[in-house]
């Protein structure tokens, strides 16, 4: 292409033939043919990275001053909030980050879903996807450890307990995790270690989930195939300026919960120390977990609740291969739409009854709800596929959005 | 012909290579797992935490009817003088009722004192005394609910409360783990 970046001065023309890294961004970030109908719903990639890049700074910063010892850490966050300059703003930034995160990802995860983006040939985006997911679930939870306060220390006690279901070795494992024979400070220090760790390999991940991307090059809301040059569109400055639009409102919502109610999204037990005498009334997760959680309590056996929550996660990844219909973009498939739906208002009830107590008329909704999540899945995704028609698929990306006069101008000039 | 012949026959035969290939790859394995030990090992509880894991109570000050919880290996164990009602009910109680059969004998030394490791078998919780349906303890974490004994009967917990190890150093002190 004649808009391929060509180095212009000497010392240009000399680092890029010894590494051509700028040849390299500018090919992926700035010429990078794109179809020219891209949403917003495509705008959370961008968000996405950059919530990553948020917390990895403000973790960064928080880690000069935080202390990971189980009798000072809990005294070293407050010392964060009260003394460090600025202190208060940095933990509210990267605590409302983490929530933040989690939005964006599941929205990401839902245009996914609904525009079939996981589909041939994309299945390795999505799967390397749900690795990132699954990481950024454990790096959420260490993080929520590092206060300890008492939603830290139970939820940490609860959580690696699930190891315990294990049959045989489930108590040589938890004790392994913790280091001791009950959460203690040598969990702490470990989760510290994991906490920092993990953002890099996710950061290592996302690297790959945009290779992967860059080889079939992005879906799009018609879910077909585009014609490179025709339909597509450079993705600087189209797309940048686009992602930028969506960053600065995600940015004012982002701040309002940074300024205004750092602590709605955050439990207040845990401004209490850490006690393994005493178990707060409630134990709830972050919100981002409580789907999850409802499936956890909806099974009444110890391991088998471990391995409903676990798989709830696992199934994802399958799910190139559990949708049988070649129609990628629910627009076009009129049946698989209402399912599609349905999961959505699904997972949003396990999330409200997450939060519930696990009795009574919550307990049996809850089992109806992951009933339900698990037979999306395996039953309902694979059937549609045989049982429905599809809607017609347009010829091109630009023939739904021209009017009936256009394409015949159009297809009058063609002839 | 003959060479072919030959070829084939040392084809067949192990070979210098073969043992090589084998040692070398065996070896390696080996030192792989060795080295890969200690990095595994270091995670497990360590020397000092070992080195603190048994503890005196001394029980005179507990009436019956009452309870402590005592710190142990960082674990709450609940060291309870039960009332003649409470051990009366737990050895009435039929076998064949529970998810983890055993009988209240089993799990006392003395049947006035009930010891065990105040942690919910569930997932960890501390389940609250003289609460649930079988007037024993309670955890509000997933609704496990236990009777006198500390013995599971209802909710998600798979076992009994634990009982650890303990001994009477006399008629007023037991010494735990
Ligand atoms: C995927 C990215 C990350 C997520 C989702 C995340 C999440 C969290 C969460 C939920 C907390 C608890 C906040 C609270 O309630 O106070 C936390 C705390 C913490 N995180 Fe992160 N974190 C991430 C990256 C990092 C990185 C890269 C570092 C260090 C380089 C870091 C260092 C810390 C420290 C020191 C704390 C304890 C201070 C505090 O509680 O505010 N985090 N993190
Ligand atoms: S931890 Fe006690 S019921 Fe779940």
């Amino acid at each position: 292409m004649s808009d391929d970046y060509q180095p212009q001065s000497a010392v240009a023309k000399w680092i890029d033939k010894r590494l051509p890294i700028v040849t390299l961004f500018s090919g992926h970030l700035m010429q990078f043919p794109t179809p020219k109908n891209l949403n917003y719903w495509w705008t959370f990639g961008g968000i996405l990275t950059f919530c990553l890049i948020t917390q990895i700074i403000t973790g960064l910063v928080l880690a000069m001053h935080y202390i990971a010892d189980a009798n000072l850490a809990f005294a070293s966050v407050e010392h964060i909030m009260r003394d460090v300059n600025y202190g208060w703003l940095l933990r509210y930034i990267h605590a409302t980050g983490a929530s933040m995160f989690f939005i964006a990802v599941y929205l990401h995860m839902a245009r996914s879903l609904f525009y079939g983006s996981y589909k041939e040939p994309r299945e390795l985006i999505w799967i390397i996807g749900v690795f990132i997911f699954l990481l950024m679930v454990a790096t959420a939870f260490m993080g929520y450890v590092l206060p300890w306060g008492q939603m830290s220390f139970w939820g940490a006690t609860v959580i690696t307990n699930l190891f315990s279901a294990v049959p045989f070795f489930g108590e040589a494992i938890t004790n392994w995790l913790w280091g001791d024979y009950s959460v203690s400070g040598a969990l702490l220090t470990r989760f510290f270690t994991l906490h920092y760790l993990m953002p890099f390999l996710i950061f290592g991940l996302v690297i790959l989930h945009i290779w992967a991307l860059h080889v079939p090059g992005n879906n799009n809301p018609e879910g077909i195939d585009v014609v490179k040059g025709q339909d597509t569109v450079p993705f600087h400055p189209h797309y940048v300026v686009k992602d930028v639009l969506a960053l600065v409102v995600f940015m004012i919502i982002f701040a309002g919960f940074v300024f205004f109610s750092p602590n709605i999204l955050g439990h207040s037990d845990n401004y209490i120390q850490a006690n393994p005498l005493q178990t707060p009334e409630h134990i709830v997760p972050e919100w981002y977990f409580l789907p999850f959680y409802a499936i956890l309590r909806a099974i009444p056996d110890k391991l088998g609740g471990v391995i409903a929550m676990v798989s709830a996660i696992a199934i994802l990844a399958f799910i190139p291969w559990l949708d049988s219909s070649k129609v990628r973009s629910c627009k076009y498939r009129p049946l698989y739409r209402q399912f599609y739906w349905i999961l959505i208002i699904d997972f949003i009830v396990l999330g409200y009854l997450g939060a519930q107590p696990a009795t009574g008329i919550y307990l049996i909704l809850g089992r109806l709800a992951t009933l339900y999540y698990f037979l999306h899945f395996i039953l309902v995704m694979p059937l549609i596929g045989y049982i429905e028609k599809p809607k017609p698929l347009p010829k091109s990306i630009s023939e739904p959005v021209l009017s009936k006069e256009e394409q015949l101008a159009k297809s009058g000039q063609m002839a | 012909m003959d060479t072919k012949k030959d070829i084939d026959a040392a084809d067949a035969k192990v070979t210098r290579r073969d043992f090589l290939y084998l040692t070398t790859g065996s070896f390696t394995a080996v030192g792989a797992g060795a080295l890969a030990w200690p990095f595994i090992s270091q995670m497990n509880p360590d020397a000092s935490v070992k080195a603190l894991a048994s503890t005196e109570v001394d029980l005179s000050p507990i009436m019956p009817g009452q309870s402590i919880t005592i710190l142990w290996r960082g674990k709450p164990v609940f060291v309870r003088r039960r009332t003649e009602e409470e051990i009366a009910e737990a050895q009435a109680v039929e076998q064949i009722d529970l998810p983890d059969p055993e009988t209240d004998e089993t799990r006392v030394q003395k049947p006035e004192w009930l010891v065990m490791v105040g942690v919910c078998t569930h997932l960890g919780c501390i389940p609250l005394g003289n609460k649930g349906e079988y007037n024993g303890w309670f955890c509000p974490c997933h609704g496990s609910h236990y009777d006198t004994s500390g013995r599971i009967r209802k909710g998600p917990a798979p076992k009994n409360l634990e009982i650890p190890n303990y001994v009477f150093l006399n008629d007023n002190t037991i010494k735990i783990g």
